[in-house]
């Protein structure tokens, strides 16, 4: 590791206390320090050219982790390990999902082609295309909360993620259909 | 959603305190021997001659066999519990209980002659240990479990299985009370037998229920 992210990671020690105080700008620092060096570390260790994988829909679920489970970081261990230990149980998660969601997509794509309702209309084909245009864990949230109607609730537990990782990743989808499609 | 804007909103829930059920490990590790006695009083209950056998060091052996495989088992998974704890150092302790039954079994096939080595071996409640144990560690590895679901278990198999190790320390450190099978023989072939049937039982329920 070099000089300057081990002098961050002792600089994270002190914020993560005073956030887990209650300081809210320390907490917000925090993150924003993590966030760099998770990305770093997923930029790194994933798979670059893989299809539908997107470094920072990873990146907010390792912080997303780091949030839920911040409990149990405590005060006087070092954060670096304790961190990287978070980012890289979620990579490997993130990971394992993956291969799961290549068989929801082809599931998926098999409705699309059986379905008797006959040709779809130019509305239902602008939304699927525009589905379609999405990677892989987005186009799957995206689909179940908006095309086939479920709730979030339901969709977290179809997809094995958490409910705010649902959110982030309708969002993303969402943003990313707009900036696409949208009025241009 | 950017990931800043995602940081602004975790960032204001810093004060924000958990309000489901929060149970400590080590409260986990007290309230566990409580929870395997009050199965143990109504199912079986210590045997008749207990307070006389106190005093063999056969009968006393059990207790301290489970004892050190519960409290090492313990102490593993308070390391596996939160990420970035060195665990491998913590494994080693793992290695004495079995030191220990090795060298008592060792002792056992010195002092006793071998024409009865086998009747020593499988005892009369054989069993009975195998499903006793597991009968009442059963409840220890639920509670485990769910202390262990409150922290952040980054390896989630291995954790249920050292939850299954504890669990079954403690559920033995009773059943040794109730067994008049004393013999380190008997010790060494059915109680890992009935260990193994807990820990799988964790390893199973941890790859499953302690993914977060």
């Amino acid at each position: 590791m070099q000089p300057a992210s081990s002098s961050k990671l002792q600089g994270l020690d002190d914020l993560l206390r005073r956030a887990l105080a209650g300081d809210e700008k320390a907490y917000r620092t925090f993150l924003t320090d993590a966030a760099i060096i998770v990305r770093r570390f997923a930029a790194q260790r994933m798979p670059r050219h893989s299809a539908g994988f997107d470094v920072e829909d990873l990146v907010q679920e390792i912080l997303l982790a780091v949030h839920a489970k911040r409990h149990t970081w405590r005060p006087g261990e070092p954060v670096g390990p304790w961190l990287f230990a978070i980012a890289r149980y979620k990579a490997i998660d993130a990971y394992r999902r993956r291969g799961k969601r290549i068989e929801i997509d082809i599931a998926g794509m098999g409705d699309v082609f059986e379905d008797p309702a006959g040709a779809p209309t130019a509305v239902a084909h602008d939304v699927s295309r525009a589905v379609a245009s999405l990677g892989g864990r987005q186009r799957a949230v995206v689909s179940a909360l908006s095309v086939e109607g479920k709730s979030i609730s339901q969709t977290a537990e179809e997809l094995d993620m958490s409910e705010g990782a649902v959110r982030v990743a309708f969002h993303r989808g969402l943003s990313a259909i707009a900036r696409k499609f949208g009025r241009n | 959603m950017q990931t800043d804007q995602l940081i602004a909103d975790l960032a204001g829930q810093a004060t924000r305190r958990r309000q489901e059920l929060a149970l400590p490990l080590w409260l986990a590790a007290v309230l566990a021997p409580l929870l395997a006695f009050a199965v143990f009083m109504p199912m079986l209950g210590p045997r008749a001659n207990f307070v006389a056998s106190l005093s063999t060091v056969r009968f006393d052996m059990k207790f301290v066999l489970a004892g050190l495989l519960a409290v090492a088992a313990l102490a593993v998974l308070a390391a596996l519990a939160r990420p970035g704890r060195p665990v491998s150092s913590r494994m080693k302790w793992l290695a004495m209980p079995a030191l220990v039954l090795l060298i008592a079994v060792g002792v056992e096939l010195l002092v006793v002659p071998e024409a009865f080595w086998p009747a020593r071996a499988i005892g009369r409640n054989a069993i009975n240990c195998l499903i006793a144990i597991p009968t009442m560690g059963a409840p220890v590895l639920v509670l485990f479990l769910y202390a262990l679901s409150r922290q952040a278990p980054t390896r989630p198999a291995m954790s249920g299985a050292v939850a299954g190790l504890a669990a079954s320390g403690i559920s033995a450190f009773f059943y040794a009370a109730h067994c008049s099978d004393d013999s380190p023989l008997f010790v060494a072939i059915w109680y890992p037998l009935a260990t193994a049937i807990l820990v799988a039982a964790g390893a199973f329920a941890g790859s499953r229920l302690l993914r977060w």
